[in-house]
């Protein structure tokens, strides 16, 4: 194994064992603050990967504005703690449905390719090939998701509003 | 260099987390959490194949989903503050008005 993949296998660790805490962890907030470790080291891991766009586009919106979102979200409703009031009663059959899911995933990978064929090249992906590539080729899905957004934006605004019938 | 299937085993690692929080979570706003874990492990393999290929394609695509899912995010969360706002509870199990 080279180094960076021991980086990357330390990067995926912390990012697996923190997504555990984010889905077993009995207080709300500790569950969001597991998911900034999440999210921080996927970003990690793009960085390594080289693709550094994408890498910061990732710390900055995940990390600098959903997880914000969402920590306004619990701070704005109820946020009890313990496992009876964050669970439901399925637990087992849910970890059930994971274990399985997980399984035929990695057989499937392991089916697809051999252990040590496709090998990634780390070169880095610049961010102006990709604002080339966006662009140039994808300028019609861009405005469509700027659309997407836009949209979102309203309607958010729309639902949270507070309706003053007379 | 890194071998294509430590990423996917990452990847798959994370999706089959989210799964099983979507299943076992009652509060709304950790249903959400952990659907973003999903599009986080969708990104990961969209990262992985780009820098497999060299192409570009895969992380313009990750971009597009990154929004969507800040999108998705501001969305989920209105709706539910608004069931918050009329209900005074957000666990996903006793919100079934529209369960028959």
């Amino acid at each position: 194994m080279s180094s960076q993949e021991y980086a990357f296998v330390v990067l995926a660790l912390v990012g697996t064992v923190s997504a555990v805490r984010v889905v077993t962890a009995r207080n709300v907030i500790r569950a969001a603050l597991y998911l900034v470790a999440t999210l921080g080291s996927v970003g990690a891991a793009y960085l390594l990967l080289g693709a550094e766009f994408v890498g910061w586009v990732q710390i900055l919106i995940y990390v600098g504005a959903i997880v914000i979102l969402f920590l306004f979200g619990l701070m704005l409703t109820k946020a009890p703690i313990g496992r009876e009031a964050l669970d439901n009663r399925s637990r087992a059959v849910a970890a059930l449905v994971g274990l399985a899911i997980l399984a035929g995933l990695v057989f499937l990978i392991q089916n697809a390719f051999a252990w040590s064929d496709p090998k990634m090249e780390l070169a880095q992906a610049t961010s102006g090939a990709i604002g080339e590539s966006v662009f140039r080729h994808y300028v019609l899905p861009f405005e469509a998701v700027s659309f997407v957004l836009l949209a979102a934006l309203i309607g958010a605004v729309v639902l949270s509003r507070k309706d003053e019938r007379p | 260099m890194i071998r294509l299937p430590l990423v996917l085993f990452f990847s798959a690692a994370l999706f089959s987390i989210g799964v099983y929080g979507v299943l076992a979570r009652r509060n709304a706003v950790l249903v959400l959490m952990s659907i973003e874990l999903m599009l986080n492990a969708v990104n990961v393999n969209l990262i992985g194949f780009s820098q497999l290929w060299r192409d570009l394609t895969g992380q313009v695509f990750a971009l597009f989903v990154i929004a969507v899912a800040a999108a998705e995010v501001g969305i989920g969360l209105a709706i539910v503050m608004l069931i918050y706002r009329n209900r005074e509870t957000i666990n996903v199990d006793e919100v079934s008005l529209l369960k028959w």
